[in-house]
């Protein structure tokens, strides 16, 4: 007995915190103009969702005939497409093959090249210059691609073609850098990327230069104030606060890259890449998937199914990347602002 | 001068309680040791075609707190900024005069502003730690930037965190982020970053006002431990403030559409108790600005 009289008497039960109370409901009547405009942008929103699965269901129902006869499986794994043959052997690898190394090329010359190009514009620029060379990048991204191919094709080739021997004969060992004897050096998978690289530079410095004019003053001031150089205060401010904005733009670029059409189409000889055959990017020979369907469209009816089942891949993997990106530049402290 | 003494007392006390580590760790390539002294001669500012300051001559004793104050708009932030070449980075901005450090310009052709800032701290108005980086990394940011070497490192960190009053709440998570301290601990550390190039002259502006008490009483006792070491110059709305930490006290004002200029200098106890401009004493008794 004597030990409970030691301890404070027992307290009686307090009623839980916000016990017998109820959450109010708010409601807010939106007002005549708020609700029309509200469907307005509503629609316009859904209208382009619509779209975008009307695109997917039309190239699904086109490309039924080829999947269905050739089977998902081997229409993604086989590199061959011969129409010629009994059953038609039609497969997309060899064109995804291709596809995926001009966009990768393509991706590691305009990434650099786009993000010097931002720090130039943000970060070394006086107001004027500055204005100027926004104009200049987004005036590049005007020009036709049609224009580029051309330039590429009648021009640069021949100008490309030192370089290309250069590296063959300097890095050949490394697989892909290694030519055939007496192949081409034109219409190589190089150049189509050289070329692409071109076109997918405004996006990416675009978007990259967006990320970093964003960087808080206070930080670029705090790194100048410490006797940093310009340099120095880009390297440790603006670099890692634009990081998610470079791999988010280079995506982007690449989303755009995989896609290029006109160009590649024009630039190279569109046979695809044979597995088990070894891949050679610097001499005359691959395909992609755009630049292939451009140059057989109008063909049988079968064929065109195929070109659509190989559309619709391209398709998948093209808005996977894209969404991929603006995850990531979404997710990246700097991420608002970035027109996707 | 006896009162200077009395406050510098504090400081040694502080250092020796808490840290075994005495000394300095040594940075090569960085400032010379010790405080120096700052000099403005005729020092006038613009941005674009409008004149913000005109005529400053001050001298920022070294190894002793200087406090602007003035209301706001008058260039004391202009001014504070002329003394590191923080000033040049603005689109527009032009100034005239010298600015003197232990007697040689800064403006001088031939310095390089990197130099200058190296030897001339800065402390913001609002925290900007590097996010990006952890508190240790931080305190390291401006060797890196400055491009000094330095082997003792941990032991630089230590000293600057003690010097900035913040090694006891950081010093187990000097791998946490920088960004995630309270505003108080943020502001510290900026100041343990700018301690840890081992400036002459540390240059503060407006470093409490986006701090709550407390934190601004931590950061003015790190002020206090700085005397001596390092010269401070600091910008403050705060009247209490500008008594307490300062030795010398400058009175910025700027009438309407006229350039800002110091009215009165002078040892802060006269400014505060018997200024010569009676502007000045309604300013320090607050009955305008």
């Amino acid at each position: 007995m004597s030990g409970i009289d030691l301890q404070d008497p027992p307290t009686p039960p307090s009623p839980a915190p916000g016990a017998g109370r109820t959450k109010r409901v708010v409601t807010e009547v939106p007002s005549v103009v708020d609700r029309r405009f509200n469907a307005i942008t509503m629609g316009a929103g859904i209208s382009v969702l619509v779209l975008l699965l009307l695109v997917g269901a039309f190239l699904l129902i086109q490309s039924s005939d080829a999947i269905s006869q050739t089977g998902i499986l081997r229409f993604l794994t086989r590199t061959e497409w011969r129409t010629d043959v009994q059953p038609p052997a039609i497969g997309v690898l060899g064109l995804l093959t291709g596809t995926v190394l001009v966009a990768v090329v393509a991706v590691l010359f305009a990434v650099p090249l786009s993000v010097f190009c931002a720090l130039a514009i943000t970060e070394y620029s006086t107001a004027r210059r500055r204005k100027w060379l926004i104009g200049v990048v987004d005036l590049l991204a005007a020009v036709p691609s049609l224009l580029f191919g051309l330039w590429g094709f009648l021009y640069l080739s021949d100008k490309m073609i030192p370089i290309s021997t250069w590296l063959s004969q300097n890095l050949g060992f490394i697989p892909f850098f290694h030519t055939e004897k007496n192949a081409s050096l034109t219409g190589s998978i190089f150049i189509a990327g050289v070329v692409v690289a071109l076109m997918v530079l405004p996006i990416i410095t675009s978007v990259t230069r967006e990320v970093f004019s964003q960087t808080p003053p206070g930080e670029k001031e705090a790194a100048l104030a410490l006797g940093g150089t310009r340099w120095g205060m880009i390297r440790s401010v603006v670099l890692p606060y634009g990081r998610g904005g470079i791999i988010g733009g280079s995506m982007l670029g690449l989303g755009r890259a995989l896609g290029e059409t006109i160009a590649v189409a024009l630039l190279l000889p569109q046979v695809p890449q044979r597995i088990g055959d070894s891949i050679h990017i610097l001499q005359n020979g691959g395909a992609t998937v755009s630049g292939f369907i451009a140059n057989r469209a109008g063909a049988d009816a079968f064929t065109v199914s195929g070109l659509m089942a190989a559309g619709l891949v391209l398709f998948i993997i093209t808005l996977a990347t894209n969404m991929i990106a603006s995850v990531v530049v979404a997710r990246s402290r700097s991420g608002a602002g970035v027109d996707l | 001068m006896t009162d200077i003494h009395e406050r510098a007392l504090p400081m040694t006390e502080t250092l020796v309680a808490e840290s075994p580590a005495v000394g300095r760790a040594t940075i090569i390539g960085g400032p010379p040791p010790g405080a120096a002294t700052l000099e403005a001669r005729g020092a006038c500012a613009w941005f674009g075609d409008r004149l913000v300051l005109e005529g400053v001559d001050l001298v920022m004793p070294a190894g002793q707190v200087t406090a602007l104050i003035g209301p706001s708009g008058c260039g004391k932030s202009t001014f504070l900024r002329l003394l590191n070449r923080m000033h040049e980075l603005i689109p527009g901005a032009a100034l005239d005069g010298e600015i003197l450090l232990d007697g040689t310009d800064i403006y001088a052709t031939g310095t390089r502003a990197q130099q200058v800032r190296m030897r001339i701290g800065m402390v913001f108005q609002k925290p900007n730690p590097f996010p990006a980086m952890s508190i240790r990394e931080n305190v390291l940011a401006g060797l890196k930037l400055a491009r000094l070497k330095c082997d003792e490192k941990d032991d630089l960190v230590e000293q600057s965190l003690i010097r900035a009053g913040l090694w006891k709440e950081v010093r187990d998570r000097l791998d946490s982020a920088g960004g995630a301290l309270s505003g108080g601990q943020q502001q510290r550390l900026c100041i343990a970053r700018s301690l840890a190039v081992q400036p002459n002259v540390l240059l503060m502006d407006e470093p409490c006002s986006a701090l709550d008490p407390t934190s601004t009483r931590r950061v003015e006792e790190t002020i206090d431990e700085l005397r001596g070491e390092v010269t401070v110059v600091i910008v403050t709305h705060n009247m209490q403030q500008a008594n307490r930490v300062s030795d010398i006290c400058a009175f910025f004002l700027a009438a309407e559409n006229q350039p800002g200029a110091v009215v009165e200098q002078g040892p802060t106890r006269k400014m505060f108790e018997n200024p010569d401009d009676p502007r000045t004493l309604d300013y320090v008794e607050g009955r305008f600005g």
